[in-house]
């Protein structure tokens, strides 16, 4: 499949709001982008054109009950066929902050076997509480099953923003530890926060800037083919974006969001 | 309480006429009272007149309409009115002062000043940019949370207003002292902690739920905060020019779309036109709106829509004084009447008497007229954003408002009439003030002396509120509100708007409520350098200001007198810099049990940066480096936070030489546009020790600097020189290779090369005999900087 004949499907609903710098990210990557409301998508059952679905940042509804949870009730309630057969056609879904936190309520990461009919994670409210908009390194801890990150090796660092109140990734108490052995032996662990050198923020902030367990960052279902994480790489896109450019003489035309995004392009040119 | 002149209608819903006819003056003031309405006697004096004339009494409709567009908040009676300055009668404020800057400008770039809801500004050939601030005060001492997400939520619809899609918000904060103690409050103040919380958690959850990037911002700290809080909440948009839409025509559809009308700010413009009293919370918690961000976030995406496809004649939004305000305003402004029918208003709840629902100023509602031809497609682009739209009414040829409710005329008024209260005459006095020059010795350590200055609240870091701002929001922040790892303060933050171009838009302000207390006139002059001075030391030029005043009660004479000195200072120096005013707000009647407010003047400044890849932020970037001082230094320190630490006011507050620092202004945006700043950073609270500081912590890199070097003028102490508040200054980062070209181009200016960056991780500094006066740690200097609001008041 050539790049230009992939096209992405960047949805909102009322409280989305990262969808057109999402948009003009894919766009420089030279795919089809469109940004269509949840409501078009239950009129015109027009889902399965695209390859691939992005859930943006966002108050998707207000974020009222817990982040993410309405727009997840939502979408399986009103096109949850279609999402599954997205799901099992193994096209590439892509939830950055507030979509992520629906991929997790919608059941559809950490996703361990096939699609839960529960959330088995959750990402609550931050430790420190409060909302927190600040650039964090993370560190690419996937050994290659994530189809955004299979380009990215193993141990690199990463330069990106986070934005948000509720990103503490949990699992219960109880199956914490046995769902974290499952993450590596599926290699579902995708981005862990660490420091400028790499080191694991080992929970403290603000190098973990929500207190996530394990300083879990971003993760993919067990296929590698629904990834979802708080950062936002549409926002570390090009060389401007970054906090330090005016420090800098000579940048790289990019930001490391770049990459993050680009990954599933290649892997869609390639796979197809 | 005359309950004999409240007449009820025989209607199925509650209707009052109200028997003005016949009123004595007297009655005249208890209906104005009864009713809420706030106007005074001679105002209601001439509304019995013109109800005498009709030969019928007004209904309780009629009344609060009048009520709402007579409002201090509404029509803006004391800039407007007459003013008697001793022998001087100046015939509005606004007229003399403000619009006439512009007027005598004429800048082309000016693509519609003081007519909308903001102000626009040419961007580009195409594009225009939108721009807006309001006070969000009173409704946010009684509640701090609503009152200032409403704050923003009123001023994005501004923008939306305009037809602008909101890029960015900025929002000026003024707080009592964190500290004060309970037992000094007076019943129905709450405590500075309480409210500071609040209006930061208000803000922050506004802004952040629309998507719409907080980049600039400011927090003050003054006692006269404390029973009057200061919000000033800011947005600026984004907008094509040929998408701008306003040519009502007689028979347009009135559409109300949005969130529903409920009882939740009623009487918010008497409100914000009263002082605060011990019973405000009690009286007036209506007053305050409650705020839904998600509505207006899909409120804006069907606005755009229907912007981009020119379906719609005309665009406002509702704010202070409801519908009353919005139809009454579009009628008259394009000539019309207009029919309402208030059944055709979808409510919150049941049994909203018709006043309430025109009157109401529940949030999220905008009203666009809408030719017939078009409504369908409208009413479409509303249901697929799942927002609730209704036609309400028309507009209509004659000049008459009609409002009608369930099929009985509730209301009939001749809009020329609605839009011409009586002038008033408001006496102004101007008292000189008492405060004089302190004399103590100068203190022994000073490097202990730059810590505690920026400890102290007006200076220190406010990371912790600007991180809790989502300030990357739509990915187009190129300058952020802190720079780089070590999170110093930028000047100013600049957007890039457009995808396909490198230019950028710089926003700034300036505000020195503490040289208030001194001298009105030179406060505001100072806070129009700083907000320019502030812009062009990012890179940005081709400045419009904006004027934001928050004042005391102007009925009170020597409040007013301070008023025309801060507003005779808008026109010297925006006339001098040549950047016009293109809008503002003025909030008055700031007074609390614990007295009136200082005298705050916000001016806002709204900048072009052609090449966004030219920008320079204020962080030191390389050891060896030369560090310059552009602009003379004076004993100025009236007012400063020095004498302030010190425990004292002065009097030689900082003045504006506008001549030289105009050539400042333009010296330094040509030596940035030739590549030639390597760093840029202004000099204000806490003087060149605070900045110094600043930008070395920032970067990461020591400074040795020479105060001797500095040019100055009567400047004998070290501490002087070190924390002077002298304006139009900057600190300016170059490079050995360039540093002939800078002082070439400098060469007629008060600058000198003062010292250089350094590697070590100190900032030293020499006094005036050569020897250190100042010698501390980055590390020190950053922790105190930080401390302040990350555990300190706080904790």
């Amino acid at each position: 499949m050539k790049r230009e004949e992939i096209k992405v499907c960047v949805l909102r609903v009322g409280g989305t709001n990262c969808d057109a710098e999402t948009k003009r990210a894919f766009e420089e990557l030279g795919v089809q982008t469109d940004i269509i409301h949840a409501n078009e998508v239950v009129r015109r059952r027009n889902l399965l054109q695209y390859h691939v679905l992005v859930f943006p940042g966002g108050f998707s509804y207000g974020d009222y009950v817990r982040a993410g949870a309405i727009w997840a009730k939502w979408i399986l309630a009103k096109l949850g066929k279609e999402l599954k057969a997205f799901v099992n056609e193994n096209r590439p879904i892509l939830g950055i902050c507030n979509g992520f936190q629906v991929l997790v309520e919608a059941g559809l990461l950490p996703s361990f076997s096939k699609m839960s009919p529960y959330p088995e994670a959750t990402l609550t409210m931050n430790l420190p509480p409060g909302y927190n908009c600040r650039w964090i390194y993370l560190k690419q801890e996937n050994q290659g099953k994530c189809v955004f990150t299979w380009n990215i090796p193993k141990g690199k660092v990463l330069h990106v923003p986070v934005a948000h109140s509720e990103g503490r990734f949990l699992f219960t108490k109880e199956k914490q530890d046995q769902f974290l052995e499952r993450l590596y032996e599926n290699d579902q662990l995708v981005f862990r926060y660490c420091d400028k050198k790499g080191e694991y923020a080992e929970g403290s902030f603000p190098t973990n800037p929500n207190g996530s367990f394990h300083d879990i960052a971003g993760i993919c279902n067990a296929e590698g083919t629904i990834f979802g994480l708080m950062p936002h790489p549409e926002r570390a896109f090009y060389w401007w974006q970054q906090p330090d450019w005016t420090r800098q003489t000579q940048m790289p035309q990019y930001g490391d969001g770049k990459i993050i995004l680009e990954g599933v392009i290649e892997y869609l040119t390639k796979k197809f | 309480m005359s309950a004999n002149l409240y007449i009820r209608r025989r209607t199925p819903f509650l209707l009052f006429e109200i028997d003005l006819v016949k009123a004595t003056d007297q009655q005249l003031l208890e209906v104005s009272r009864g009713l809420g309405i706030g106007l005074n006697l001679q105002e209601m004096k001439a509304v019995r007149q013109y109800f005498r004339d009709k030969k019928r009494n007004p209904t309780d409709v009629e009344l609060q309409t009048i009520g709402q567009t007579w409002s201090e908040h509404c029509f803006h009676k004391t800039f407007k009115g007459k003013i008697k300055a001793g022998e001087k009668e100046i015939d509005g404020l606004f007229k003399t002062y403000i619009v006439k800057v512009v007027e005598e400008i004429n800048p082309k770039w000016c693509f519609s000043v003081f007519e909308d809801n903001a102000g626009i500004i040419r961007f580009d050939r195409d594009y225009g940019v939108a721009i807006k601030v309001e006070t969000h005060n009173h409704p946010s001492a009684i509640e701090p949370f609503g009152g200032a997400a409403t704050g923003v939520g009123g001023v994005i619809r501004d923008i939306l207003g305009v037809w602008a899609d909101p890029i960015a918000c900025t929002d000026v904060l003024g707080f009592g002292p964190l500290d004060f103690e309970y037992e000094k409050l007076p019943t129905g103040v709450k405590h500075p902690k309480y409210v500071y919380m609040g209006v930061v958690a208000g803000i922050g959850s506004y802004g952040n739920n629309m998507g719409i990037p907080t980049v600039n911002g400011a927090i003050y700290f003054d006692e006269s905060y404390t029973g009057n809080v200061v919000v000033y909440c800011g947005c600026i948009g984004l907008l094509p020019l040929k998408k701008f839409r306003r040519n009502v025509t007689p028979s347009d559809i009135i559409v109300l779309a949005g969130g529903k009308t409920g009882r939740d700010g009623i009487h918010g413009v008497t409100f914000a036109s009263a002082e605060l009293t011990g019973k405000s919370e009690e009286i007036s918690r209506p007053a305050v709106q409650i705020a839904n961000p998600i509505e207006e976030e899909k409120l804006k995406r069907a606005i755009i829509a229907i912007r981009d496809l020119e379906l719609a004649s005309a665009i406002t939004d509702l704010g202070g004084g409801g519908l009353s305000s919005a139809v009454g305003e579009t009628a008259k402004r394009f000539g019309c009447g207009a029919v309402v029918e208030l059944e055709k208003v979808p409510l919150k709840y049941e049994d909203l008497a018709p006043w309430e629902i025109y009157v109401s100023e529940s949030q999220e509602r905008m009203l666009l007229a809408v030719p017939l031809a078009n409504l369908e497609k409208v009413l479409e682009i509303f249901e697929n954003e799942d927002v609730e739209a209704s036609v309400i009414g028309k507009y209509t040829a004659d000049n008459i408002l009609q409002i009608y409710y369930q099929g009985e005329k509730v209301a009939d008024m001749d809009i020329p009439f609605l839009f011409k209260p009586p002038k008033t005459t408001k006496k102004a006095e101007f008292k000189p003030v008492t405060f004089k020059e302190p004399f103590f010795p100068e203190p022994k350590n000073l490097t202990e002396t730059l810590l505690q200055l920026l400890v102290s609240p007006n200076i220190a870091s406010k990371e912790n509120v600007i991180r809790s701002y989502d300030h990357e929001v739509k990915g187009n922040t190129v300058l952020k509100p802190l720079q780089g790892e070590w999170a110093g303060p930028n000047d100013a933050a600049i957007i890039k708007p457009l995808k396909g171009s490198w230019k950028g838009v710089a926003i700034s302000c300036g505000m020195n409520p503490n040289y208030g207390k001194i001298d009105a006139y030179w406060m505001a002059a100072s806070a129009i350098d700083e907000a320019i001075r502030n812009n062009v030391a990012v890179g940005g030029r081709r400045i419009a200001l904006l004027d934001n005043f928050t004042w005391g009660n102007p009925e009170k004479s020597e409040r007013l007198g301070s008023l025309v000195k801060a507003c005779e200072a808008c026109y010297d120096f925006a006339t001098a810099f040549k950047t016009p005013f293109i809008s503002g707000k003025d909030s008055l009647y700031n007074e609390s049990p614990l007295g009136p407010i200082t005298p705050t003047l916000l001016i806002t400044a709204l900048g072009i940066v052609p090449d966004i890849r030219l920008a320079v932020s204020m962080d030191v970037k390389a050891p060896k480096d030369s560090i310059y001082i552009v602009g003379k230094t004076y004993a100025e320190l009236g007012g400063s936070e020095y004498y302030k630490l010190k425990g004292f006011v002065g009097r030689n507050v900082p003045q504006v030489r506008s001549a030289n620092a105009r050539k400042i202004f333009a010296t330094i945006t040509r030596a940035i546009d030739l590549g030639l700043v390597k760093a840029c950073h202004d000099l204000s609270e806490g003087g060149l020790g605070v900045s110094a500081a600043e930008m070395a912590f920032a970067g990461g890199y020591g400074m040795e600097l020479y105060l001797q070097k500095v040019p100055k003028r009567n400047v004998s102490r070290n501490d002087f020189a070190l924390f002077s508040e002298s304006n139009s200054r900057f600190l300016v980062e170059v490079s050995q290779e360039a540093k002939t070209e800078f002082e070439a181009l400098m060469n007629d200016k008060a600058c000198a090369e003062i010292g250089k960056v350094t590697k070590t991780q100190r900032l030293c500094i020499y006094g005036l005999n050569d020897k250190a006066v100042i010698d501390a740690s980055l590390s020190d200097l950053s922790t105190s900087w930080k401390r302040t609001f990350s555990s300190g008041v706080l904790a």
